[in-house]
């Protein structure tokens, strides 16, 4: 059974592909409701498979993964999808539509009406920054990387899912950029109160970011705890070389 | 390159049909191919254990030539045959492998990480193709259909040869008739057809609403198919068939000329790809009559051993006739058999009178000839050993109509023609003596379908005004003004049966 007030709950998951070894190592992990977490590693870790085994794009050889206080095979695979928003590097955003179809793709295929659609984009470029008259039509060609970012998220927000994943979503950003998102973001779902989970390998990123930490390496949770936690006494060895080695010399 | 221009422009209203029907052909084609491959290439872009071998199977139709495809094509029942029918298959097998590969292709080359992004949030299968990865590969799909399209107005050409017509028409003719105007009056607009196809699938693959265009498209393909459809009100006609060289053609003619002399209404199937197509097509009920040689029918057509008695071969092949419910009528009145032709320079120089004196020349000599001749039972390997002859140098394989420029420009020194070309004489070559006998007699007859005869009555009577009234020289004079003077093969069959037939008295 999932735990209780856990929006997320991975019990000790394991996956490997083909014969390698496995990505994902007996994971266990709750998000509570409310609560922004990162899965901060190296790539390899095994960080973009635990979070693409929440919304089902992949699946565990065992253990259990609950959504929404329900095991995610339960679910209508669609259904469990339009509650969860899903923000990638760049975007993804659909290089052939509009940011106002981007935006108002998933309403429309739940059947919104189209006036409903349309206040809908208006009010999330808004949320987002993004003035409507101005962006609503442009192509995803015509954006900056980060305004690329910030209609992904409001693509992600269409819904109103109570839970958003972020893969490495400013990972293709410029450093300015990078940390006014970080805190918009942040921002932004702690005020809509939003449920989140973002998958970094930044530790600064991590730990302007999100509310916890947990660290992944070699398939393995070697320390979950909050950001000052995980700065003050990280578990030795390699936590504390990730640490070491993320700090200006 | 005037001439050429007020050529083309006298048979305007021939040409106009003609390219409509290649239009047709080559459109319906890619039309059919895009319904079968964009699908079919979806499919393995979902099924990937599936793609490599579908693709294969593709490859290899696409590698077979596409004269062998037709040849393969026209036995079969419902689609075979001659005509459009089998030819608008073939092109559909060509062009189907450039629309599925591309389909399949550019499905693929979709960025996964969009593909992901579309499922992650929450697309429906359906939706993630309709509205994802279909409008993304659409580019590459559409450089499929225009390639499909380009290649089938390219490869109609040679639908010609099983009657399904189309500019190829014009080349088959021209190259038969050794007319070079003839030729230039179909490539041409052929070639301008492809680029103009190519510009118009490119502008309308850049198009804003690429749908729509698509179905305006599909739109334009079906109504222009309708140009193979016979409109013409259903009066019993005779379909006349022809094989593709002058001789052939010019007798055609004649068979036709006459049976409208006589009030019947004719259609013509010229020009096609050889006896058995000949034989095939009297078979399926696709032809009703043309002329064979006796000697073909004997060897070729019914597999019979060689034999050189004239009234023996005859009474042969009528009984096989008879056995596949066709008949042959008494002969026409000539023998055309098989001539080897030297330049007459070289028949003084070398002393060449006879086959068997070829034995002098064997290692310089460089032999043309039809590709039939080279197969054929009665052809060149039986030749070569009945004389005991052994060429150095491969024989060159090549049209009938090019035979004697080849000859004439010393690309060859010895053609395979026959007796009653016009252009042995014209030319001043020499016919070598068939001194030991080889070739059986090759009289010429009409062959028409027993059924044929009963359904239109008076046909067999209207043929036979023919028999016995065309000799040698006569139809050597009639291949002389085709090949040699580049006139219409029609016009010189009129003329002809004028002379040749009593005239129709008290109208």
């Amino acid at each position: 059974m999932p735990r209780m007030g856990a929006l997320v709950d991975l019990q000790d998951v394991s996956k490997r592909f083909d014969a390698g070894p496995p990505v994902l190592d007996s994971v266990s992990i709750a998000v509570a409701e409310g609560t922004i977490l990162a899965l901060l590693g190296a790539s390899g870790s095994g960080k973009t498979t635990a979070l693409r085994l929440v919304n089902r794009l992949a699946r565990p050889d065992t253990g259990r993964v609950a959504v929404l206080g329900k095991d995610v095979e339960e679910w209508d695979v669609v259904e469990l999808r339009r509650r969860i928003g899903y923000v990638i590097q760049e975007g993804g955003l659909f290089p052939h539509f509009t940011v106002a179809r981007n935006i108002g793709l998933v309403p429309e295929r739940m059947g919104w009406a189209d006036a409903q659609v349309r206040e809908r984009v208006i009010e999330l470029l808004t949320l987002v920054g993004l003035e409507p008259a101005e962006f609503a039509p442009r192509m995803p060609r015509e954006l900056s990387g980060g305004q690329r970012q910030r209609v992904g998220l409001a693509r992600a927000l269409a819904a109103d899912p109570p839970l958003l994943l972020f893969d490495e979503p400013f990972g293709a950003l410029d450093p300015i950029t990078r940390r006014r998102l970080q805190n918009e973001f942040r921002g932004l779902v702690k005020r809509l109160g939003k449920t989140a989970i973002i998958v970094t390998h930044d530790l600064a990123e991590a730990c302007r970011v999100a509310d916890e930490i947990a660290v992944l390496h070699e398939g393995r949770i070697i320390q979950h705890s909050t950001p000052k936690a995980l700065l003050e006494s990280p578990e030795p060895g390699y936590v504390a070389d990730f640490i070491a080695a993320s700090l200006p010399e | 390159m005037i001439g050429l221009f007020s050529f083309i422009l006298d048979r305007r209203g021939e040409l106009g049909r003609l390219i409509a029907e290649h239009l047709a052909m080559a459109l319906l084609a890619t039309l059919a191919a895009a319904v079968i491959g964009i699908p079919l290439g979806i499919l393995l872009s979902r099924r990937e254990r599936l793609a490599a071998p579908v693709l294969a199977v593709a490859n290899v139709l696409q590698t077979i030539p596409s004269l062998a495809l037709f040849g393969l094509l026209i036995p079969l029942p419902f689609v075979g045959g001659i005509g459009p029918r089998p030819a608008i298959l073939a092109l559909i097998v060509y062009a189907i492998l450039p629309i599925l590969r591309n389909t399949y292709d550019g499905l693929r080359g979709v960025d996964p990480a969009l593909r992901e992004a579309a499922e992650a949030l929450g697309l429906r299968p359906g939706e993630q193709l309709r509205l994802i990865e279909l409008p993304l590969a659409l580019p590459v799909i559409l450089g499929g259909v225009r390639l499909a399209a380009v290649l089938s107005v390219g490869t109609a050409t040679i639908a010609a040869a099983v009657g399904a017509g189309g500019l190829g028409s014009y080349v088959l003719r021209g190259i038969a008739t050794v007319d070079t105007r003839l030729v230039l009056a179909g490539a041409i607009p052929a070639a301008l057809l492809a680029v103009i196809v190519d510009a118009a699938l490119a502008r309308f693959s850049r198009s804003e609403r690429p749908m729509r265009a698509g179905f305006i498209l599909a739109g334009l393909a079906l109504a222009s198919s309708l140009t193979l459809l016979d409109l013409r009100p259903s009066t019993p006609r005779v379909v006349v068939g022809s094989k593709n060289f002058t001789e052939s053609v010019l007798l055609g003619e004649l068979v036709a000329g006459t049976l409208e002399s006589k009030g019947f209404s004719v259609d013509r199937k010229f020009n096609l790809g050889g006896a058995w197509l000949c034989h095939r097509a009297l078979l399926s009920g696709d032809l009703d009559v043309y002329v064979e040689y006796s000697g073909t029918a004997l060897m070729d057509i019914f597999k019979r051993p060689k034999n050189t008695d004239r009234s023996v071969v005859l009474a042969s092949v009528t009984a096989d006739y008879a056995g596949v419910g066709l008949t042959a009528l008494p002969p026409l009145g000539y023998e055309n058999n098989f001539a080897l032709v030297v330049r007459a320079l070289d028949a003084t120089t070398f002393g060449l009178k006879n086959i068997s004196d070829l034995r002098t020349v064997q290692t310089q000599f460089r032999l043309g000839m039809f590709g039939e001749f080279l197969e054929r039972a009665d052809g060149f390997k039986g030749l070569a050993q009945a004389y005991g002859l052994s060429f150095t140098k491969a024989p060159a394989e090549m049209d009938l109509g090019l035979l004697y420029q080849a000859l004439e420009s010393k690309r060859i020194d010895l053609a395979v023609g026959s007796t009653t070309d016009g252009l042995i004489a014209a030319k001043g070559f020499v016919v070598l003596e068939d001194d030991r006998h080889y070739f059986p007699p090759y009289d010429a007859l009409t062959v028409v379908r027993a059924a044929a005869l009963e359904e239109h009555p008076g046909l067999r009577a209207a043929l036979e005004t023919l028999n016995g009234r065309i000799d040698a020289a006569t139809m050597r004079r009639l291949n002389f003004e085709v090949d040699g003077r580049k006139r219409d093969p029609r016009e010189v069959a009129r003329e002809a049966l004028s002379s040749l037939l009593p005239q129709p008295s008290g109208q």
